[in-house]
């Protein structure tokens, strides 16, 4: 046994409202610069839709992820290592910009230097690549909603899996969201992609990332991770990707994505796991039994024989307990509605997802049937096929085994929590019937309903010995090297114009001068606040300030 | 010997231009490791760069090592073990031109795409275009020399062989070069010149080819600390102690 510990996050579906607000905070954050205009660590798609970047669900197309060789071995789907290095030169199933969308920006400068004329002026669109008109045609997230789905639903690759009978009929029986980061897997083909070697999992916490001063542009994780998350920057020739927010989680704090989520469905927390069994996981011939398979994996950190083992591979004493209270342990193993994305990838992904009971709540209600009694709720899962085919074929590889008792447990806390709330009579047997005692729903619905903030992130911060490190991260930042966002302690490019490139350097604060914002009367700038331009003629600005 | 222009090119600036070289990759290697990278540039296209760059650099690889033959191993070795000149010369000429044929035409198909393909242009720098140009010029120079070998007389390994190892020998013999016929000599001259160019492009991209990858496992794992690379803290920013949050 070989104990180590994965920082992982369960999402769940029912709560996302589609809002996009986590998107636009990481990106905010993370890509929000020249280069990474296609870049979303994070992106919400429309389900049933066909993601992003388009179809990447299609393996057959994209060879993402691991395949199983004729002797049952894990191998690359893309190729094994010679393969890799003989297709270097062009990537034979790299997706194309078109793929994601073509950057673009608006001239804006037209609505103020256009001159008098009959009609307003507009900003057209420009293209970031080229510099000339263009038509939007696409974006992460064009095909939002039912925008996209008559248009491109039939290129959903899940949905073509599911059946040919109803298709045109899933858009009035159900839709939901799917928000996705990386994976962070335990055994990711990005890595194994890697011919540099320059990305890693970190040891103490499992996080993926790419060491930016390695990478060397070879571009051949793109097409390994079949999640589609390595993403190519067009300008630094660097591959970059979901960071989990490593200088945030270090120091006990929650991802942005999560941090600002409005639905509160993010959760965050430990698993500890065997490494030694991954590889065999990973390899387990039925792909039904993959989801199983990956949850073998996790230890039980309530055992005393894991702790052992855990403080022998020095994972720390307030890690293990952390890893006790982790809400990741409860919904994935405690109370087994956690699903993983994609398990027939073979990556073993550690973002996982709680189904969304709602299609079915809705199509039940929209009979005029009573939308949270249990009997119609079992009955209207047993009914509604194809949500749950198609669930299934995102969650557990198409075995909808899983997902029906999944939905059934959540179609259950609904009941036996309105009884309560109604101050019914509690019926002992809603909870039975699905495996459950009345006061594990309590427990499940406290985490799921309420979900407070101390319950949904149990993050142990990184560790005291490496305090000194630390401070680097919280007072310097961790981010600040070449191509970072924290480079150079300020993104350049925000200077920049885009079309053009190149920018003015962020010069130097003075030294010495601390700010206070605390007596800042709001007038002005406060001193030190910003830098001072070496520009003599600029405003030096500094009205407030002590 | 001509004199002073002829010590100049076959001596001093074969010497300068591998100084720049070597410590030039030194210095790229130290100070812009961020910047080491072929640059891909297949996200804005990748139908002709698909068979293009392929033929290219299997192309240039070949060539490479035809170079290493011809350049760096002594006529006297392969006379050794039995080679003769008629042999040498019939292998020389069809797996060089066969290797220039595809260098070339994959380069065609490079700077096509390059020039025509609008974001490709736009993600051309300066520098690619001077490395395209000696490149190119070095590639086209090598190909007729190649050609020439059908009926020339020149035997390169008797004069040019002789004199790229003698610079690596410290003990360079400039004269050999200056017999040498024109086309053989651009050749050389402008092959220094890319030489010295290299560090300074995404042509840096060839010295850290992967071939490790074929050896190392397929998952690692690095602890946080053997990635602490960062930098030395930035004047001008004050440490502010602070203790992690706890929950
Ligand atoms: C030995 C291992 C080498 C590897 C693995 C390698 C790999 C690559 C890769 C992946 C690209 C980017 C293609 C793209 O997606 O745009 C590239 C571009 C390029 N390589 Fe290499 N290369 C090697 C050797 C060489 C050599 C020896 C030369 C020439 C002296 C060379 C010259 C170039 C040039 C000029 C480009 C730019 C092509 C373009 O986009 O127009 N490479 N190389």
């Amino acid at each position: 046994m070989r104990v180590m510990a994965q920082m992982a996050m369960v999402m769940n579906l029912d709560k996302c409202i589609g809002c996009h607000t986590c998107s636009v905070t990481c990106k905010q954050v993370w890509t929000n610069k020249s280069g990474a205009e296609h870049i979303w660590f994070n992106n919400v798609e429309t389900r049933p839709g066909q993601g992003y970047p388009r179809t990447y669900e299609d393996q057959e197309r994209w060879k993402g992820g691991w395949t199983l060789n004729k002797r049952g071995q894990l191998k690359l789907k893309a190729g094994g290592r010679l393969k890799n290095l003989a297709t270097i030169f062009a990537a034979p199933y790299l997706p194309g910009i078109k793929d994601y969308y073509e950057p673009w920006t608006y001239d804006y400068e037209n609505l103020t230097t256009a001159p008098a004329q009959q009609n307003m002026p507009v900003a057209r669109p420009k293209s970031l690549l080229t510099g000339e008109n263009t038509k939007v045609t696409g974006s992460s997230n064009w095909d939002d909603d039912l925008a996209g789905s008559v248009e491109h639903g039939h290129n959903d690759p899940i949905l073509r899996k599911v059946s040919d009978k109803i298709k045109f009929e899933y858009e009035q029986a159900f839709m939901f969201y799917l928000p996705r980061i990386c994976e962070h897997c335990l055994n990711p083909s990005c890595v194994a992609s890697c011919p540099t070697g320059a990305i890693y999992k970190r040891e103490e916490d499992g996080i993926v990332l790419v060491d930016q001063d390695r990478c060397r542009g070879w571009r051949q994780c793109v097409t390994g991770c079949p999640y589609k998350k390595m993403y190519f920057n067009h300008k630094t020739g660097k591959v970059e990707k979901c960071t989990f927010c490593y200088p945030r989680i270090e120091v006990g704090q929650p991802t942005i994505c999560s941090e600002t989520c409005v639905g509160r469905l993010r959760y965050l927390g430990l698993m500890l796991y065997d490494a030694d069994r991954v590889l065999e996981a990973a390899s387990t011939p039925d792909e039904h039994g993959l989801y199983e398979a990956q949850r073998s994996v996790f230890l039980d950190p309530n055992d005393p024989e894991v702790v052992r083992e855990a403080l022998a591979a020095g994972i720390p004493e307030d890690w293990i307990a952390a890893a006790r209270r982790s809400p990741i342990w409860a919904l994935i193993n405690t109370y087994k509605v956690a699903l993983p994305l994609h398990p027939e990838y073979r990556t073993m992904p550690m973002v996982w997802y709680i189904p969304p009971l709602s299609p079915v709540v809705d199509a039940v209600s929209e009979t005029g049937e009573d939308g949270e009694r249990q009997e119609n709720l079992f009955a209207a899962i047993d009914r509604l096929r194809i949500p749950i085919e198609y669930l299934a074929e995102l969650f557990t590889a198409g075995d909808t085994g899983p997902v029906d008792i999944v939905l059934r447990k959540l179609a259950a806390m609904r009941s036996y929590m309105r009884d309560i709330n109604m101050g019914w009579e509690t019926n002992e047997s809603i909870a039975e019937s699905v495996g459950m005692t009345g006061q594990e729903i309590k427990d499940m619905y406290r985490l799921l309903a309420i979900a407070k903030y101390e319950e949904r992130y149990v993050i142990p911060p990184a560790h005291y010995e490496d305090a000194h490190k630390l401070e680097n991260v919280a007072t310097e930042c961790s981010l600040d090297v070449d191509g970072g966002p924290g480079m150079g302690g300020m993104d350049v490019s925000f200077a920049e114009h885009p079309a053009r490139g190149g920018g003015t350097a962020v010069p130097d604060r003075p030294e010495g001068v601390r700010i206070n914002l605390l007596n800042w009367d709001g007038t002005g700038t406060p001193d030190g606040l910003f830098p001072d331009s070496t520009d003599a003629s600029a405003p030096s600005g500094s009205v407030g300030g002590p | 010997m001509d004199g002073i222009l002829d010590l100049f090119l076959w001596l001093i600036f074969p010497y300068i231009a591998l100084t720049i070289f070597v410590l030039g990759h030194a210095w790229r290697y130290m100070y812009d490791k961020f910047g080491w990278t072929s640059r891909s540039s297949q996200m804005y296209e990748g139908d002709i760069l698909r068979w293009a760059n392929p033929m290219f650099h299997f192309g240039i690889l070949a060539v490479f090592l035809g170079h290493v033959m011809g350049l760096g191993i002594p006529k006297a070795w392969t006379d050794a073990v039995g080679v003769s000149e008629g042999m040498y010369h019939f292998m020389a000429i069809s797996i060089g031109a066969i290797a220039g044929v595809f260098t070339i035409v994959g380069f065609i198909g490079l700077v096509y795409r390059r020039r025509f393909t609008k974001a490709v242009m736009g993600a051309t720098t300066v520098m690619d275009k001077i490395m395209y140009l000696f490149l190119g010029v070095v590639i086209l120079l090598g190909l007729m020399n190649t050609a020439s070998q059908v009926v020339g007389e020149y035997n390169y390994r008797e004069g040019v062989s002789i004199w790229f190892r003698s610079i690596f020998y410290f003990n360079p013999q400039p004269e050999l070069m200056v017999g040498a016929p024109l086309s053989f000599q651009l050749h050389a001259i402008t092959a220094i010149a890319l030489f010295a160019l290299w560090p300074f492009t995404r042509l840096v991209h060839v010295f850290t080819a992967p071939l490790g990858y074929v050896f190392r496992p397929y998952v690692l794992y690095r602890t946080r600390d053997a990635h602490e690379g960062s930098r030395a803290r930035r004047r001008g920013w004050d440490k502010v102690d602070t203790i992690p949050r706890r929950r």
